[in-house]
C-alpha cells in the first residue's frame, strides 16, 4: 500500500471519529440546503463526516508521496531572493501544484466563493499532516487564515473580488502586523494609512519586517490610521493586492522553516481597502486573526512532532546498541513514551479546542438571525466564546512547547548521528523551534491564558468533566478531581498576590492548567477507546506528579527572586 | 462597375471565409478518449503471489491504475485544459475496474464507461483491442486516443497500436509530450532512450504515452466528494449498505441519475460484436508455459567509473568478442 499520512495515523482517525459538530454543520450548511446547488456541499452529517474523511486521505496521500519525500530538498534550496523578486524552492512550488490540482486551497470559505465550508476543527487536521510533510509549507498552505478574515470582515465586494482567486489557488495571503519595533507589542504599530480623497482610497507608507510569506499577493495589513494617536486604538487593519508600490527588500536567512520566505517589505503610498471599521484593526480583527493562527501554529508544532517521533521510533528499533535495538532499552522507551503521550495530549486539546472555536463560530452565524437568537442561544455562544479565548493561548502554548521537547528527545534517541544533516531530525529540531516564538511567543500565551485562568474561565468545564463516570478508571477520576480542587485553590492563591508576583508565578498556573486539561481529555479518550488506556495511566501520572510540584512552587511564592534579580543576573 | 462590385464582393467574402477559418483554429477543441486498465500492483508481488503453477494469485495483489494509464490520462486533461474539449475515459475489465473509472472523474475525466461482461473473459490483446475499437466507435466523435504505453501485468504494449490499426487511424508511440495541436494536425514529441524526435501527425490519430511523460495530478478533493457515489449497477447493494437512507437500489439510482453519477456499462451485445473475435474464442494467443524465473546473480565485477576502469572493461570485451 502507499503511505497516507491520514491513513496511517490511528489517533488522528480516532480525533475525526470523536469530532461532533452536528448542530454546528447544520448552522454552517443552512440545514444542508447548499447540497442543491453545490456538488460536493454534503447532503447531511453523516455524509459531511464521509466527506471529511475523504478530504484528509485525499490530502493524506499528497503530504506522504508528493511533498514529505521532498522536504529535505525544500529546506536545502530554501525560497531564494533575487532582484526584489520572491521565488519558492522547485520542491515546494510542486508542493503547492499538487495542492492546487487537488483543489485544497481555500477550503474553509463559504461555498459561494469557491470554497469548501470547512469547519477549523477539520483545517486544524489538514494543517497538522501539512506539517507533518514539510513544517515551512504549513506558512504558505496555512495562511488561508487571511482568506476567512477576509471573509470575516469585509464588505462584499471585496470578497467577491477577492475570495474566489484564494479558492482557485491563485493567489496567497500574508497576514503583515510586525514592525522592527513592535513586535510583541503591536500596540506600537507605526506604519502610516492616509486617506486620499482625491482617489477615495487609503495609502500606507512605511516599513514592516518578519512577514510570513510576505511576497503574497492579498494582502493584510496593520496600520495607524488616525494621525497623533500612539496606541492600539489608533489601528485598523487593510486590505492590499501587492503592486509594484510594494517593495520586497531582503527576506531573513532563518534557523529553520527555509521554505518559507520572511520578508521585509517596504510600503510606498499603497492603495488599500480599509477593513472592518476604524480603529478596531488591533483590538477585534488582528486578534480574531491571530486567534485563528495560533491554532494553525500548535497544529504545526503537533505535526513536526509526530514527524520527529516516527523518526525516533524507527530509528530506536533499527539502531542495535548493546546487543539490542535501542527501544528495548529502559531510558529510551521512557522517552518515547513522554512523547508519545504528549503529542496525543496536544491533539485532544487541539480538537477540543478547535471544538469550541467551531461552536462559537456556528453559534454567532446563528445569533445574527434575530429569530433564532433564543437565551440557550446566547448562553451556548457565551460558554463557547469564553472557552475559546482560554483555551487557544493554552494549547498554542503546551502544543509548540511539547513539539520542542519532542523534538528535543528524538534528536536525543539519534544520538549523534541526529546531530548530522543526513538525517531528518535536525531539519525538525530547526523547523519547530519557531512555533512557540511567532504568532505570541509563549510568554505571551500565558499572559492571554492568565488572565482568563484567575477569572476562573475553566473551572466549569473541570468540573462538568468531573462529573461523568469514568465505570472502571475511576481512580484516575479520583485523582484528577483532587486536582481540580488543588487548581482552585493555587488560583485563588496566585489571584491575591501583587501583579509582579502573578506574572512571575504564571508560567506555573498555566502549566497546571494545561496538565490538567490534557489529564481530564485523556482520561475521556481512554474511556471510550480501550488502547488508549495505558498510555493515559502514564501520562496521568506524570501530569499529577507535575501539578503538585507547581502547585508547591505557588503555595510558596515569594518576592526574593524578583528583588534579587538585579544583582543576580548582572554579568 | 459592375466588375469592381463583384472584385469587392470577392475580396470581403474572401475575408470572410479568412476569418472563419481563423475562428475554427483559434476555437479548436478536441475530444479525447482515453483508454485504461486496472492491473494488479505487480510492484507488490512476493512469494505468496506467485502460485506452484508459475501464474499469479491477483487477489493477492491489490488492484490500482495502470501506472502509463494515469500518464496518458494526465496528457489528455491537460491537453483539454489547454485548448478545450472533452475527455472520455473507457476501461475493459470485471465490475470492479469501476474503481479506475471513478480514480478518473476524480482526476477530471467528464465521461466514463465500463465495458464488462463474461464473454471478455480470456482475451488476449487481438480480442481486446477489437472490443475497445467498437466501444470507440460508440463513442464516436473523438480526435485523439490515448492509452498508456504499457500494462505492468502482461507488458506487451501491444493493445493501444492495435486499437489503431483497427481504426484504420495513424499511432504515435513512447508519446513524452504534446508539442502543438493546430487545427487538425498534432506535434507530437516521442521519447527514447538516446533522445527524442519530433513528430507531425493529421488527427484524428492515437498515442501511447510513456511514463517519463508528466506527473500525473492527485485527485481533486471536491471532484472526490462529488463523485464518491458514481457506480455501476452492480455496485448498488454495497452502496445502499453504506447509505440505508437510499431505502432502495431503485431510489439509488433515481438519485445518481438525476446527478449524472450513473456509470455506464456496455455489454458485447450492446457493442454490437462478432463473438467469435471477443474473448477466448478471440484470441489466438496461448499461453504455451510461465517459468518462475529467479534472477540470481552468478558473479559480479564491480568496473570503476574512471577512464582506467572504463578503458578495461573495453580491453576486456574485445577480447571476449562481444564487441569489436
Amino acid at each position: 500500500m502507499s503511505e497516507n499520512y491520514f491513513l496511517d495515523n490511528k489517533d488522528l482517525q480516532f480525533r475525526l471519529e470523536q469530532l461532533d459538530l452536528q448542530d454546528i454543520i447544520s448552522i454552517k450548511e443552512k440545514g444542508y440546503r447548499y447540497a442543491e446547488k453545490y456538488p460536493a456541499a454534503p447532503r447531511n452529517y453523516k455524509d459531511t463526516k464521509d466527506n471529511w474523511r475523504l478530504l484528509l486521505e485525499v490530502l493524506g496521500d499528497i503530504c506522504a508521496n508528493r511533498i514529505a519525500p521532498r522536504a529535505a530538498e525544500a529546506d536545502e534550496e530554501g525560497a531564494q531572493f533575487n532582484q526584489g523578486e520572491v521565488t519558492y524552492a522547485a520542491a515546494t512550488q510542486a508542493a503547492i501544484e499538487a495542492l492546487k490540482q487537488a483543489e485544497l486551497m481555500g477550503a474553509m470559505l463559504p461555498w459561494e466563493f469557491g470554497g469548501m465550508n470547512m469547519p477549523e476543527s477539520l483545517y486544524q487536521m489538514m494543517v497538522e499532516m501539512v506539517s507533518r510533510a514539510e513544517a515551512g509549507l504549513m506558512t504558505i498552505f496555512g495562511l488561508q487564515e487571511i482568506a476567512s478574515t477576509i471573509n470575516e470582515y469585509a464588505d462584499e465586494e471585496t470578497k467577491v473580488r477577492v475570495l474566489p482567486r484564494f479558492s482557485r489557488g491563485e493567489v496567497g495571503g500574508a497576514m503583515v502586523l510586525t514592525e522592527a519595533d513592535a513586535g510583541s507589542d503591536l500596540g506600537a504599530v507605526q506604519m502610516h494609512a492616509t486617506y486620499d480623497e482625491e482617489n477615495d482610497t487609503w495609502r500606507l507608507n512605511g516599513v514592516k519586517r518578519f512577514i510570513t510569506n510576505g511576497n503574497a499577493e492579498i494582502q493584510v495589513i496593520l496600520a495607524r490610521s488616525e494621525e497623533g494617536s500612539s496606541d492600539a486604538r489608533g489601528l485598523s487593519i487593510f486590505l492590499v493586492e501587492r503592486d509594484e508600490t510594494v517593495k520586497i527588500r531582503r527576506i531573513e536567512n532563518k534557523l529553520g522553516i527555509h521554505s518559507s520566505p520572511t520578508c521585509e517589505i517596504q510600503y510606498n503610498n499603497t492603495p488599500a481597502i480599509l477593513i472592518g471599521k476604524r480603529r478596531f484593526g488591533l483590538l477585534r480583527y488582528s486578534m480574531a486573526l491571530m486567534n485563528g493562527a495560533r491554532l494553525a501554529v500548535g497544529a504545526q508544532a503537533l505535526g513536526i512532532a509526530e514527524a520527529a517521533y516516527r523518526d525516533a521510533y524507527k530509528y530506536a528499533g533499527e539502531r542495535v546498541q548493546f546487543g539490542k535495538p535501542i527501544r528495548e532499552l529502559p531510558a529510551v522507551a521512557r522517552m518515547l513514551l513522554n512523547m508519545r503521550g504528549e503529542i496525543e495530549a496536544a491533539r485532544a486539546l487541539l480538537a477540543e479546542t478547535g471544538d469550541w472555536v467551531d461552536t462559537l463560530k456556528g453559534y454567532e452565524e446563528l445569533l445574527a438571525d434575530k429569530d433564532k437568537a433564543t437565551p440557550e442561544a446566547r448562553a451556548k455562544q457565551k460558554q463557547a466564546s469564553s472557552l475559546s479565548d482560554a483555551l487557544t493561548p493554552l494549547v498554542k502554548y503546551f502544543s509548540t512547547e511539547m513539539g520542542n521537547r519532542v523534538c528535543y528527545q528524538a534528536m536525543q534517541i539519534h544520538g549523534g548521528v541526529g546531530y548530522m544533516r543526513e538525517f531528518n531530525i535536525e531539519r525538525h529540531y530547526r523547523d519547530v523551534r519557531i512555533t512557540n516564538i511567532y504568532e505570541g511567543t509563549s510568554q505571551l500565551q500565558v499572559v492571554a491564558t492568565i488572565s482568563k485562568l484567575l477569572g476562573h474561565a475553566l473551572d466549569k468545564l473541570l468540573d462538568e468533566w468531573a462529573s461523568y463516570d469514568y465505570k472502571e478508571l475511576k481512580d484516575m477520576k479520583n485523582q484528577l478531581t483532587r486536582a481540580n480542587e488543588i487548581f482552585k485553590q493555587v488560583t485563588d492563591l496566585l489571584k491575591e498576590k501583587e501583579r509582579d508576583l502573578v506574572d512571575y508565578y504564571a508560567c506555573d498556573l498555566t502549566d497546571i492548567a494545561a496538565a490538567l486539561v490534557t489529564s481530564w481529555l485523556m482520561l475521556q479518550d481512554a474511556q471510550k477507546l480501550e488502547n488508549k488506556r495505558e498510555l493515559a495511566r502514564v501520562y496521568i501520572k506524570n501530569c499529577l506528579l507535575q501539578i503538585e510540584n507547581r502547585a508547591e512552587t505557588i503555595r510558596t511564592a515569594d518576592k526574593t527572586p524578583l528583588e534579587v534579580r538585579k544583582k543576580l543576573l548582572e554579568a | 462597375m459592375k466588375r469592381g462590385r463583384n472584385k469587392r464582393l470577392s475580396t470581403s467574402l474572401n475575408i470572410l471565409v479568412q476569418a472563419v477559418i481563423f475562428l475554427e483554429a483559434h476555437t479548436m477543441s478536441y475530444h479525447s478518449i482515453v483508454l485504461v486498465k486496472q492491473v494488479p500492483d505487480t510492484r507488490q508481488v512476493s512469494g505468496d503471489v506467485m502460485t506452484n503453477a508459475g501464474t499469479m494469485n491477483r487477489s493477492a495483489l491489490p488492484a490500482i491504475f495502470n501506472p502509463e494509464d494515469l500518464n496518458a490520462l494526465e496528457m489528455a486533461l491537460r491537453a483539454k485544459e489547454r485548448y478545450g474539449g472533452t475527455v472520455t475515459v473507457i476501461t475493459m475489465g470485471p465490475p470492479q475496474a469501476a474503481e479506475v473509472l471513478r480514480e478518473s472523474l476524480y482526476r477530471g475525466a467528464d465521461k466514463v464507461c465500463l465495458l464488462t461482461d463474461r464473454k471478455f473473459a480470456g482475451a488476449d490483446t487481438q480480442a481486446t483491442s477489437y472490443s475497445l475499437m467498437k466501444a470507440v466507435e460508440k463513442v464516436g466523435q473523438f480526435d485523439l486516443i490515448f492509452c498508456g504505453r504499457q500494462a505492468i501485468d502482461g507488458d506487451t504494449a501491444q493493445v493501444g497500436p492495435q486499437v489503431a490499426e483497427k481504426l484504420h487511424i495513424p499511432q504515435i508511440t513512447y508519446s513524452e509530450q504534446i508539442i502543438e495541436l493546430k487545427d487538425k494536425e498534432i506535434v507530437v514529441q516521442r521519447a527514447f532512450d538516446l533522445g527524442a524526435e519530433i513528430v507531425k501527425c493529421k488527427l484524428p490519430c492515437l498515442l501511447t504515452v510513456v511514463g517519463s511523460a508528466n506527473q500525473p495530478r492527485p485527485a481533486s478533493v471536491r471532484k472526490r466528494i462529488q463523485y464518491k457515489l458514481a457506480a455501476i449497477p452492480a455496485e448498488y447493494p454495497l452502496l445502499l449498505e453504506t447509505w440505508p437512507e437510499f431505502e432502495s437500489e431503485d431510489k439509488i439510482e433515481e438519485y445518481l441519475e438525476k446527478c449524472d453519477l450513473k456509470i455506464p456499462v456496455w455489454t458485447a451485445d450492446d457493442l454490437n460484436l462478432d463473438t467469435a473475435r471477443i474473448g477466448l474464442a478471440g484470441s489466438p494467443t496461448q499461453v504455451h508455459k510461465i517459468n518462475y524465473v529467479v534472477l540470481e546473480a552468478a558473479e559480479s565485477k564491480e568496473i570503476q567509473p574512471t577512464p582506467e576502469g572504463i578503458q578495461a572493461l573495453i580491453e576486456e570485451l574485445i577480447r571476449e568478442y562481444v564487441v569489436g
